[in-house]
């Protein structure tokens, strides 16, 4: 293609992309097409990959094409396998892509639309996928190694130690909010407890299946499991409508907290074939075949945005959480921009996939752009709807009150109309009793979903199968990732363990394995309970410890990259990494001082634990929960400091030349693929 | 160094339909390494197996702990 009609179409792309930003940020007190919000995304990731991700790859990273990788030189047909770019690309894509993007997203809604979509937007660009792309291709030059280890080699044996911690809390905490967003999405709600219920049975017959009457084939087997997933789902109307087999699947959040946690320990504890693989392929496959669907659904429907560019509760006077739009929009959307634990998986298996040097950019820069994509999704879905049935679906009962009047007025009272009739009636269509006081954002990203769906796939008539679909595919998402990581942490605990006392670290010892699954269920168990029992819904206190945790470990991640950079003598070009870790920094510990110190009870625990301690009926339990709360939350931003110090004095000893830079890669190899095209 | 003009003639002779297919093979060989059953092909191919109850047995039993150890993404 002639050069100048390549610079006519990249300029084509940035004017459009620039007249869909000012669209989006302009127009106050109009609505405005979700299209809008599509074009902007698509054109900010296209210029963002072209050039600036050509830029990094070309003179930060100077990716070599004919450097062989890890994949190449350590060939084992197992963990280290060269394969194609574009498989890799859906691999990661798929190990990246969790409930987060959807939850987050519809959360920071309260805010508007405007500062969610623009920190998506450059949060990706310029942090999320410049994070994912050099941690990956730093992994790639040192064998594969995981963050951990880099952190150790690169930074010092505290930074290992710090990023180990940091990985086990983001966990935890992680763990917790997830199982707290299922809890919300599933309590009172017969249709869907008993949607996931059969996610288990199915679940069983499809390791029988795979084991023993078709080997290996795991797509089939999924399609299977997928459509009488889809018969579960239709069953589940009749189970809602017939009231004397609903009330075995009705249950309180405090019950269902309970179920949740005994399932987490069994599915650490047991062996994984028969109920957990299943499981994961079932939700992989819902999860891929839902984002597409929903992408189809949206570019069909071309909805509008009801929720207005900005709301009242910028200020932090927020129902869904407490806390102005900076620093707290920034934490509540981590994994659609950056998110810390991407960093675990572009230092996990992909490494290991990566055939050639110069596709770290495509997988590690282009899947974080999808994985972006996604959280613009959620946000489309979240700001379709009317703002006060988001404000009444995500609004806690001890903001807005119990009874539907009052909540309704007290929404309609914000400037956000919505009537008790109203609710009824889309609490009807959805098959659900009730969608108020339904925290976690699931709940209003399946309404969401099932609007844009129903709208342009079947008529309002599925409405309500559409919402428990929507519900299903959250749950089973969030439970897969709920005991995937439930089992990392009890490995992590286990490896740890180990260096005390070997039996423990013996991955097939049952005392050993009960002890360890016991710690990590009682660590998250603990925060589950505490959000179950929170009369703000616990969406408010736990979503901020998880968003402070995941940045926390992107600052991590960020260190290690910055470290590496200027060890390469890259110093002049360390402000791609270092940018992104400096305004983490200061969101982070903002985010942490508020969270801990703010005199307004509804964001500092501490303030809110004097409130609870010098009110008529002080609980010993809750003021505790607080405390430790904020304990937990000095306790990161503590250790995080600790690495920024450490990073910095290696910064300076490099840069004054007091200390040779080294950094410790992998010996070169030529590639044999060097003869392919690039 | 890379000719711009072999760009050109490739992108000349191959046809929509070979691009098509080229794509669709690329679709299901991400499916396929993503549900685990290219890793499965590999072993097979590894240990000069058949398919069978056993070897998918042998199988899971090599993988699941490293896909055990895998962290799935928030």
């Amino acid at each position: 293609m002639p050069k100048i009609l390549r610079i006519l179409i990249w300029l084509a792309v940035a004017v459009l992309g620039a007249l869909a930003l000012a669209t989006i940020a302009l127009h106050r007190g109009e609505q405005i097409n979700a299209m809008w919000l599509v074009v902007a995304a698509v054109c900010t990731y296209a210029v963002g990959y072209r050039f600036y991700s050509k830029f990094i790859a070309a003179k930060v990273l100077t990716l070599d094409a004919l450097r062989a990788t890890p994949a190449e030189r350590m060939e084992n047909g197992r963990d280290f396998v060269p394969t194609n770019k574009w498989v890799v690309f859906g691999h990661h894509f798929a190990a990246i892509a969790g409930p987060g993007p959807l939850v987050g997203p519809v959360l920071a809604a309260q805010f508007g639309y405007l500062p969610g979509t623009l920190w998506i937007l450059a949060g990706a660009v310029f942090g999320g996928c410049v994070q994912d792309f050099v941690i990956l291709l730093f992994s790639v030059r040192r064998d594969g190694k995981s963050l951990t280890e880099m952190a150790r080699d690169e930074i010092g044996r505290l930074g290992g130690l710090v990023a180990y911690i940091a990985v086990i809390s983001i966990i935890v905490i992680l763990l917790a909010v997830c199982a707290l967003v299922v809890v919300n999405a599933l309590k009172a709600s017969s249709w869907g407890t008993f949607t996931i219920a059969m996610t288990i049975p199915i679940a069983l017959l499809m390791g029988v299946y795979l084991r023993t009457l078709r080997p290996g084939k795991v797509l089939e087997t999924s399609a299977l499991g997928f459509v009488l997933v889809m018969l579960a789902i239709w069953g589940g109307q009749w189970v809602s409508q017939t009231p004397s087999v609903a009330t075995w699947f009705t249950y309180s959040g405090q019950a269902l907290a309970i179920l949740i946690i005994i399932y987490g320990f069994a599915a650490s504890a047991l062996p994984v074939w028969l109920l957990l693989a299943p499981r994961d392929y079932l939700s992989t496959f819902v999860k891929l075949g839902t984002i597409s669907l929903l992408a189809l659904g949206i570019i069909a429907l071309r909805p509008t945005l009801h929720m207005p560019l900005l709301t009242r509760f910028v200020d932090g006077s927020g129902p869904v959480f407490a806390g102005s739009v900076f620093p707290f929009a920034f934490i509540t959307i981590a994994c659609g921009a950056i998110s810390g634990f991407h960093a675990l998986i572009s230092s996990g298996t992909t490494p290991k996939l990566i055939r050639r040097e110069t596709e770290a950019r495509m997988v590690g820069y282009g899947a974080m752009l999808a994985e972006s994509l996604v959280a613009i999704m959620a946000m489309i879905a979240a700001c379709v709807l009317q703002p006060g049935i988001y404000f009444a679906i995500n609004s806690p009962a001890g903001i807005v009150g119990q009874a539907p009047e009052a909540a309704s007025a007290t929404i309609t009272n914000w400037g956000f109309p919505i009537s008790a009739a109203e609710m009824h009636a889309l609490a009807q269509s959805v098959g659900e009793q009730t969608l108020y006081n339904r925290t976690g954002g699931a709940p209003a990203f399946a309404v969401g979903m099932a609007h844009i769906f129903s709208n342009s796939l079947g008529g309002q008539a599925l409405m309500a199968i559409w919402y428990h679909f929507a519900i299903m595919f959250e749950a089973l998402f969030i439970l897969t990732v709920l005991d995937a990581g439930t089992r990392v942490g009890r490995f992590m605990i286990q490896d740890a363990l180990g260096h005390v006392w070997k039996p423990l670290g013996r991955t097939s010892w049952y005392p050993s394995i009960l002890a360890t699954s016991g710690l990590i269920v009682a660590g998250w168990g603990y925060f589950l309970w505490q959000g179950v029992k929170d009369p703000l819904g616990g969406i408010n206190s736990l979503w901020p410890l998880f968003g402070i945790a995941n940045q926390l470990l992107a600052t991590v991640a960020l260190c290690v990259a910055t470290t590496i950079v200027i060890k390469m003598g890259k110093a002049r070009y360390a402000a791609v990494t270092m940018g992104p870790l400096l305004w983490l920094v200061a969101v982070t510990f903002t985010a942490s001082w508020h969270k801990v110190f703010d005199p307004n009870p509804r964001i500092g625990f501490l303030s809110h634990a004097a409130q609870l301690a010098a009110g008529p009926a002080a609980n010993a339990r809750l003021i505790f929960n607080d405390r430790l709360d904020a304990v937990v939350t000095c306790a990161l931003i503590v250790m995080v400091a600790l690495i920024l110090i450490e990073s910095a004095v290696e910064w300076v000893r490099v840069l004054s030349g007091r200390k040779q830079p080294r950094v410790k890669e992998s010996p070169f190899v030529p590639t044999r693929f060097a003869e392919e095209q690039v | 160094m890379k000719d711009s003009t072999s760009h050109v003639r490739i992108a000349t002779l191959v046809s929509p339909v070979e691009r098509l297919r080229s794509c669709a093979q690329i679709f299901f060989a991400t499916l396929h390494e993503i549900f685990d059953e290219s890793a499965y092909a590999r072993f097979l191919e590894q240990k000069q197996l058949v398919s069978s109850r056993a070897a998918y047995a042998a199988f899971r039993q090599e993988n699941e702990a490293a896909k055990a150890r895998r962290p799935k993404c928030c």
